[in-house]
């Protein structure tokens, strides 16, 4: 436990001191506050019965944000450490397998909320602004930072994975962001494929991350929905973990 | 299993897709010793240690490290080990202090006992004065002395240096010369380099690869007189050839002779000893005794550059 929060520290440390780190969070600042202005010039002309919270998730911005954010992210943790070395120095300690993923998941985790912390003044200026208080009630934005969180569990885990497979931080971003857009792009899937089997279509319907989404962002947390995320996150963190071992096996 | 052994490694072969870069090579490092393993680049060396540290595994063989096995009890072993990879890399975002501390605590060392060990191989190494500077911006040398501190920071029974002086200038490569030295007393330390009279210098030991093989393993001194053997003695000397001749056939020590005319009356003569021995004095006490005017009389001295280009030369092992 001693050695995962040690690694921890470490790997959020180089996430906030490298000129990345706050790149990123410089350019989704940037997306959040773009996506409010579109958001409120439209609610300003064209009243809409949603809550704004459902609302935002439908600019599409949000999984703008989601799909390109992760993979840089998470391109460093081990595509970084093996070109240059460290990996080496880092896997000669003991230190076990399982720690070095949870630590750098971890990080990749809390770097990834921090990232996010803008929107939650954006729905504060709504708030401010609008005297209705039943426009965001806490439940609502509970549902939709669980929903960001969950979403960013399983694709910073799916960036995990594709750094670990490689030693180049351009490879690694480049496989995330194809994994990343193929398993979002499957939910679109299913209303394309409505003809054939049913089997096909309902676990295609699985894999609807824009529609689960929305639900969360309506506050409604599905235990489905929930289950879906969490096993998917473990099986690619899991997938992690092995090619990190194989090393073991060559 | 020999308790005073720190290394023991039978018949490690290392196998990568197509080609075999360790071939069944076996040694033992005791304790308190400081072992060189020399070779051209390319003979093994670097997957040799980096095998003994835990992080490739071997392709069939057994290497021991305190008397755990470097597989199965790996984790026993990391711990027990201070190993710096070649090129050492480092974070280079982090400070001297942090990173030292950083790698204290992976180490499994507590809070307060990484302070001071932190305190300690910094001054060891003469970090003090730059605990605080990022690792990006210190020079080779002193990045060179971050790796050697981070290697030693948790007190470890094996140090395991992969090229600790590659890319210095010569100063600074003595002063990790000296470092390494220091060690000798508490830790048994592994080296590696294609530098040889750095291996001269710091080993008591040496062992000589290539191409996967271990082709000699000796102390310096011994290795020396290996190829001693092989050294010859020039001298010259004012007289008739068929007298030089005849005096060098009947002195037993001399092996080969080669008598051959210089200027004017002197012969120039390339005697080869048995065993390596010394024959400068007998020469010149049969020079004195025939009276004849001795001009040069040297030894080709055989350094360890001579065993290793030797060795090291394909195709002449079995020469050796």
């Amino acid at each position: 436990m001693r050695i995962f929060l040690t690694l921890t520290r470490r790997e959020l440390a180089a996430f906030f001191f490298s000129v990345t780190g706050y790149v990123i969070i410089a350019a989704v600042t940037l997306l959040i506050g773009w996506s409010f202005v579109v958001l409120m010039t439209n609610l300003g002309s064209d009243p809409s019965p949603l809550p704004v919270t459902e609302l935002f998730y439908r600019t599409y911005f949000f999984w703008l944000i989601v799909l390109l954010a992760t993979p840089i992210i998470t391109m460093r943790l081990f595509a970084l450490e093996k070109f240059t070395g460290t990996f080496e120095t880092l896997m000669t300690t003991p230190v076990s397998d399982w720690q070095v993923v949870a630590a750098k998941f971890t990080a990749a985790i809390i770097f990834y909320t921090v990232m996010w912390l803008p929107m939650l003044g954006c729905l504060f200026i709504v708030r401010h602004f609008t005297d209705q208080p039943g426009t965001l009630d806490p439940g609502m934005i509970g549902g939709i930072y669980l929903g960001v969180f969950l979403v960013g569990c399983l694709f910073l885990s799916l960036g995990c994975f594709a750094s670990a497979l490689t030693r180049s931080q351009m490879a690694a971003a480049m496989i995330s962001f194809v994994l990343g857009v193929s398993l979002f792009a499957l939910g679109f899937l299913a209303q394309a494929l409505t003809t054939t089997a049913q089997w096909k279509t309902q676990l295609l319907s699985y894999f609807g991350l824009f529609d689960q989404m929305n639900d969360f962002a309506g506050g409604v947390v599905d235990t489905r929905t929930l289950i879906f995320y969490v096993s998917l996150t473990l099986l690619f963190l899991f997938l992690t973990l092995r090619v990190v071992e194989s090393r073991r096996w060559k | 299993m020999n308790d005073n052994a720190m290394i023991e490694v039978s018949n490690l072969t290392k196998r990568y897709a197509g080609r075999t870069a360790v071939a069944g090579i076996s040694f033992t490092v005791a304790r308190g010793e400081i072992v060189g393993l020399l070779g051209p680049n390319g003979a093994g060396k670097s997957t040799t240690m980096r095998i003994l540290a835990c992080y490739l595994p071997a392709t069939s063989g057994t290497v021991r490290v305190a008397g755990f096995d470097v597989f199965h009890q790996s984790a026993e072993v990391r711990r027990r080990i201070g190993y710096m990879p070649e090129n050492n890399p480092l974070y280079l975002e982090m400070r001297v202090r942090e990173y030292l501390k950083f790698r204290a605590r992976l180490k499994g060392l507590g809070w307060r006992r990484s302070r001071e060990r932190v305190s300690t191989v910094m001054e060891q190494c003469g970090l003090t004065d730059v605990g605080r500077r990022i690792i990006g911006q210190l020079s080779k040398g002193y990045r060179q002395r971050v790796g050697m501190a981070d290697a030693l920071v948790h007190d470890p029974e094996l140090i395991i240096l992969d090229e600790p002086t590659i890319g210095l200038d010569p100063h600074q490569i003595r002063t990790v010369r000296q470092l390494i030295k220091g060690l000798a007393q508490a830790h048994t330390v592994l080296i590696s380099t294609h530098i040889l009279p750095e291996a001269e210098m710091m080993c008591n030991r040496m062992l000589i690869m290539y191409d996967g093989k271990i082709l000699a393993a000796d102390t310096p001194e011994n290795l020396q007189r290996l190829v001693a053997g092989k050294s010859q003695i020039i001298v010259e000397l004012a007289a008739p050839a068929a007298a030089l001749r005849e005096c060098w056939s009947q002195v037993p020590e001399i092996e080969y002779f080669d008598v051959s005319a210089s200027e004017g009356e002197f012969q120039r003569c390339a005697l080869t000893p048995r065993d390596g021995l010394d024959l400068r004095p007998v020469i010149f006490t049969l020079a004195l005794q025939n009276g004849w005017v001795l001009r040069e009389l040297t030894r080709n001295r055989h350094s360890l550059e001579d065993i290793y280009v030797q060795v090291t030369q394909p195709g002449e092992e079995e020469e050796n």
